[in-house]
């Protein structure tokens, strides 16, 4: 009897395989903007066949705060604060790059003083940003505890900056002209302290994640972006360096006097698996987290006496013209876009967000990756949505 | 002038408030009367529930004593498993912090923050009572139950010394790695009850997981209970007195290896890290737990720490020389749980060193290399009985020379973990305490 049947019906005969009467589709799983690992406010529709993932597509403007249209209504001072809040984990950078942005357009000078003090702090920036990067990509993987070391030092550069210009998060200290304040008393001595200490501590976090079997196992291997896909779809920064590409912005085109350091720029060299996976684009944080400290302690050494501030009026007036500016951010390459109409607030400003570009690859990595790998990916491509969305 | 809508007042009725009434009006007399006189009440409890035994036992059923002395001693399980999940919870919290260079909880009870779990175990009892709408309501409601009774069932036939268990069964280990296996279904029951895809992905990857992994843990366990020939949890504990070199983990190299095994295996089985998947928060938010809240999610929370201690505990016994002293003095109840709350503690310290594993990983890991190893080691420790008894004189030496090595192979990695235990006590300020020292850069 069940014979007959299954002659009537030759599908069943296959084991394993679906009879064509029965509808099967995908599952499609709605992954955020509520979700632990997509490191904001990201939603990613998944379809998934069980846990392989098929497709990725990534939806975002639920932190789209206008600051592009802000901008042309505010004065070009009033609109440092609106930078911070981009890439609000590297803040210092953001200020930096639009502070050039407009000396440029405007032709003002710098004294060298401010020129080293920007650089040490957009390295310190760096820096915390590659810890908060590195920290939540373990929390990604699973491993709480590279978080909580990684905050531990994240919190002493929180303190520097704090001490320096009063702020933790939103810093505004570098600003049109110069940086907003000169250091206070003892300042570089704690920096210096603070460069002894976390040096060794990188060793710290390569034993304890970086070197980790099962971290290897989940990173390598996994969201392979040859250096062709990097460059065709305009990933910049640790991403695009993941891939092999020696491109940093601060030895191509050099601003505030990077050409004085000596540093070498990290690059992915594929030793855990294939040249591009995720476990390149995480240790070229670690590793740049190590020229950055090398930056710091030659720029504190050539730190000169002056004045922190050119002679810039409150108002800044810029001729018309306009201006686009790139800076090397921990991100990526993080660009200003500037059109002035003579005004005392820019005509447009367009910003490329450096997040935003480096996301834009995750629906061509995304397939055929398994669900947990999706969290590796979002995780080594290090998005800030507020700069996704600006 | 606006309009301001009154709400009206809202009047509380019902037996809790009349419960809560009471308590604020007789509760402050009540507790300092019961304190001054505590150890009055408690002798007289004593006293008057032995005369009641008696007394039932004279007049009414002479069987009914033994249901009674049943019921007190389940009750008491129930309160010793209970505490095991509170300090458990504590536990993890406290050792989670002094490994990522934190405090934990410092304030709740004064010292150390030991009433940690009890405020929060009293937060989640005062919890809304959430199930989602579109949850399928009888099922939502009974899995925590199954996943949380089978794991104290296990507790009733697992000894803690001769003498110390509920009921001596001859087939106890059996029993309780049975009991082990039920939780998987209360896991799968809450992911499905819950219909959110989230959930489903969690309870699938639970069923999958434990189902492959309660194999190796079998079959490891197995290896010992050849060694010893039986499956009575006494007799195998039994088996093992007279100091540390007579413990099956030291009696020949495949039980070595599996308790080893076994060890991985049941951190699979108990949903641990690395192998937390069903969990795994940066993946599937929390897994089968994600729609649940209060009371019932303290259910499962309080199933994976009896779990843990139950998986823990049956190492002990089976392995590790159970209730008796590794230097050879008096077996005690105390050495049984002292080795057992060990063995939590490693679980916890790799629970927060180690990433989590991806679930092909986990199964590959577990069919590929697991499985056909502790085949291996089941086969070694048959074929090792085979020769290890006096009609191969010649093969004595060598497994006494094996014994050896083993014995101090074990004593060095003990002294090892001591060894680094101390060193990282000792240099404390050096490798964490610079944060706290020096705080401000400005100050």
């Amino acid at each position: 009897m069940k014979e007959i049947e299954l002659q009537s019906q030759p599908d069943l005969l296959h084991d394993g395989e679906v009879p064509s009467d029965v509808r099967t589709e995908e599952l499609v799983l709605n992954m955020g903007p509520q979700h632990p690992s997509t490191h904001g406010v990201l939603r990613v529709i998944l379809q998934t066949d069980g846990e392989l993932v098929l497709k990725a597509t990534p939806y975002i403007g639920y932190l789209h705060r206008s600051a592009e249209k802000i901008a042309e209504k505010v004065t070009y001072r009033q609109f440092t604060p609106y930078t911070d809040r981009l890439d609000y984990l590297a803040a210092m950078n953001n200020n930096l790059g639009f502070a050039l942005a407009v000396e440029k357009l405007g032709g003002i000078e710098v004294p060298p003083r401010a020129d080293y003090l920007r650089v040490i702090f957009a390295e310190l920036n760096r820096i915390a940003s590659h810890l908060m990067a590195t920290g939540s990509y373990g929390l990604d993987m699973g491993a709480f505890t590279p978080l909580i070391y990684c905050f531990r030092e994240r919190e002493w550069i929180m303190d520097l900056f704090e001490a320096a210009c009063g702020a933790r998060l939103t810093y505004s200290y570098i600003t049109i002209g110069g940086v907003r304040e000169d250091l206070p008393e003892g300042w570089i001595q704690k920096c210096r302290e603070f460069l002894d200490y976390f040096e060794p501590k990188i060793a710290e976090y390569n034993n304890l994640l970086s070197y980790n079997h099962i971290f290897i196992n989940r990173t390598g291997n996994v969201g392979i972006c040859p250096a062709e896909l990097a460059v065709a779809y305009g990933l910049t920064g640790p991403c695009l360096r993941g891939s092999g590409l020696a491109w940093d912005l601060r030895k191509a085109t050099p601003y505030c006097r990077y050409n004085e350091f000596e540093f070498d720029i990290s690059v992915g060299r594929g030793q855990n698996g294939t040249l591009g996976d995720c476990w390149d684009r995480y240790f070229v944080r670690i590793l740049e987290m190590v020229q950055s400290v090398r930056i710091v302690r030659q720029a504190l050494d050539k730190l000169t006496d002056g004045p922190v501030q050119a002679k810039v009026p409150r108002i800044v007036k810029l001729p018309a013209g306009e201006v686009y500016y790139e800076v090397e951010n921990p991100r990526g390459q993080l660009g200003f876009h500037l059109v002035s109409d003579g005004g005392t607030s820019p005509y447009r400003l367009k910003i490329r967000g450096p997040s935003f570009c480096n996301l834009s690859v995750l629906p061509v990595l995304a397939p055929n990756c398994l669900l947990a790998d999706i969290s590796a990916l979002l995780g080594s491509i290090d998005i800030v949505m507020g700069e996704v969305d600006r | 002038m606006m309009y301001i809508p009154q709400r009206p007042p809202v009047e509380y009725k019902g037996l809790s408030l009349k419960i809560v009434r009471l308590a604020t009006r007789w509760g402050p007399t009540g507790i300092s009367l019961a304190l001054r006189f505590a150890w009055g009440i408690f002798f007289a409890a004593v006293v008057a529930l032995v005369l009641f035994v008696w007394l039932v036992g004279r007049f009414i059923n002479p069987l009914l004593p033994w249901f009674i002395r049943d019921f007190v001693v389940v009750v008491g399980l129930l309160g010793f498993v209970c505490i095991v999940a509170i300090i458990g919870i504590w536990g993890e919290r406290k050792v989670s912090g002094r490994i990522q260079s934190r405090l934990g909880p410092m304030r709740t009870g004064h010292w150390h923050g030991w009433a940690q779990s009890l405020a929060d175990g009293l937060k989640f009892v005062q919890k809304e009572d959430l199930i989602p709408r579109d949850a399928d309501q009888p099922l939502f409601r009974l899995a925590p139950y199954v996943a949380l009774v089978p794991a104290f069932c296990a507790y009733l036939a697992l000894p803690f010394g001769v003498g110390w268990v509920f009921r001596d069964a001859d087939v106890s280990l059996l029993f309780v790695l049975a009991m082990l296996a039920i939780e998987v279904l209360g896991v799968i029951m809450a992911g499905w009850a819950s219909n959110s895809k989230w959930s489903l992905y969690g309870a699938m990857r639970e069923g999958c997981q434990l189902v492959s992994y309660e194999i190796p843990m079998g079959l490891s366990l197995l290896a010992a209970v050849v060694a010893t020939g039986s499956v009575n949890l006494i007799t195998l504990g039994e088996a093992q007195s007279g100091g540390w070199f007579a413990w099956l983990i030291f009696q020949n190299p495949f039980l070595f290896l599996a308790f080893f095994t076994y060890y991985v295996a049941s951190l699979a089985s108990c949903k641990r890290s690395p192998f937390d998947l069903p969990e795994g928060e940066s993946e599937l938010v929390a897994g089968f737990h994600t729609e649940y809240s209060g009371f019932r999610f303290v259910m499962f929370f309080f199933a994976e720490y009896v779990a843990m201690f139950a998986v823990s505990a049956l190492a002990t016994i089976i392995f590790l020389g159970g209730w008796h002293s590794p230097i050879g003095g008096p077996s005690s109840p105390l050495w049984f749980v002292l080795k057992s709350t060990f063995l939590v503690w490693v679980q916890m310290w790799i629970r927060w060193t180690l990433p989590r594993i991806r679930i092909d990983q986990v199964m590959h890991a577990c069919v590929k290399y697991l499985l056909p190893f502790t085949l291996l080691l089941f086969l070694g420790s048959s074929l090792w009985q085979l020769y290890d008894n006096p009609a191969h004189p010649a093969f004595k030496g060598f497994a006494n020379l094996l014994r050896g090595v083993l014995g101090v192979l074990g004593l060095v990695l003990l002294g090892l973990y001591f060894f680094g235990a101390g060193y990282g006590y000792y240099n404390r300020n050096r490798l964490v305490g610079q944060m706290a020292r020096r705080h401000l850069p400005g100050a």
